[in-house]
């Protein structure tokens, strides 16, 4: 995977896999302290503390139609070689956080890619958990912190019995999320 | 800071959509795109946001929806096309610059593609 992106939509997809109904996802870029954090939260059925210390070994899955498991691992990598690492914390029953750090200046650094697509992918996939996002961007001096944010809870309660599958609903989604990534890097 | 797009306009949205909501979901069309780590890894994403182009450039009403990994790794990224009372038809390596002939062939002619289709059911 090239871009930060879509490992993000990889462990998105995780939380469904886990059965989360609230899922987080936060995206910290602090452009003075050269750090990018982004932090997938959610409250499914978790793990146990053995199997946390296996899901960055390659060749452990949970599934039973394949027998290596490469999303988590892969991640590790990326945020490793950019001189960061992957925290990992869980408890059975009560959810997982999955913490990325990435020195933001390093040449190994993957791009962040395209959020906003990843994020359409993620909000019409089946049985999604309800998402808070939220992506900050701390500049200093100018143009100063911005920050993209909404909960789709939200997006729902408007919608009523409206599915995100449905195509206007779609265009609509693709439109504000473009749009909203957008104004983060807008001079 | 520039106004971001407010959620008043989803208000609009869901009233023209609520209108055709039951027929929409008794007849049409699902498009399945695998999405696990192997769908990604392969491109998915970006087949997909193709689909989304082509059917909003064809005009075509269909439901997009994403799954994970079926344990095909192999034939990602695969499209799913599930039309009322047919078979549902399973593409293996369906890349963007694909999506245009899909989408030609097997939803507007009626023809699916059967030198890409790796299973149906």
């Amino acid at each position: 995977m090239r871009e930060l992106a879509l490992h993000v939509l990889d462990i998105l997809q995780n939380t469904v896999e886990a059965g989360a109904t609230r899922a987080t996802l936060t995206i910290h870029e602090d452009v003075p302290a050269d750090w990018l954090t982004i932090t997938v939260a959610d409250n499914g059925r978790g793990m146990d503390a053995a199997t946390v210390a296996r899901v960055t070994n390659p060749f452990y899955t949970t599934r039973t139609t394949r027998h290596v498991g490469l999303g988590l691992p892969l991640y590790a990598m990326a945020a490793e070689q950019a001189g960061g690492r992957l925290h990992i914390t869980s408890a059975p029953g009560i959810g997982t956080t999955v913490r990325a750090e990435f020195q933001l200046s390093h040449p190994d650094r993957q791009p962040l890619g395209d959020m906003a697509g990843t994020l359409l992918a993620f909000l019409l996939s089946e049985r999604t958990p309800e998402l808070r996002y939220e992506h900050r961007l701390r500049q200093e001096p100018a143009p100063g912190d911005r920050t993209f944010e909404f909960d789709t809870a939200d997006i729902r309660a408007e919608l009523g019995d409206v599915p995100f599958s449905h195509p206007a609903v779609v265009q609509w989604l693709a439109e504000f999320l473009e749009e909203g990534e957008d104004v983060l890097r807008e001079e | 800071m520039p106004k971001l797009k407010s959620l008043d306009d989803l208000k609009r949205v869901r009233e023209e959509a609520q209108g055709t909501l039951k027929t929409r979901l008794d007849t049409g069309t699902t498009i399945t795109v695998g999405m696990g780590t192997c769908g990604i890894a392969a491109g998915a994403r970006d087949t997909m946001h193709a689909i989304l182009d082509e059917l909003a450039a064809s005009q075509i009403d269909a439901h997009v929806t994403t799954v994970g990994c079926i344990g095909q790794c192999v034939k990602e990224p695969l499209v799913d096309i599930e039309q009322a009372g047919l078979p549902r038809i399973t593409y293996a390596n369906v890349m963007p610059d694909m999506v245009h002939k899909l989408i030609e062939e097997h939803l507007i002619k009626g023809q699916p593609v059967s030198e890409w289709v790796v299973g149906r059911m």
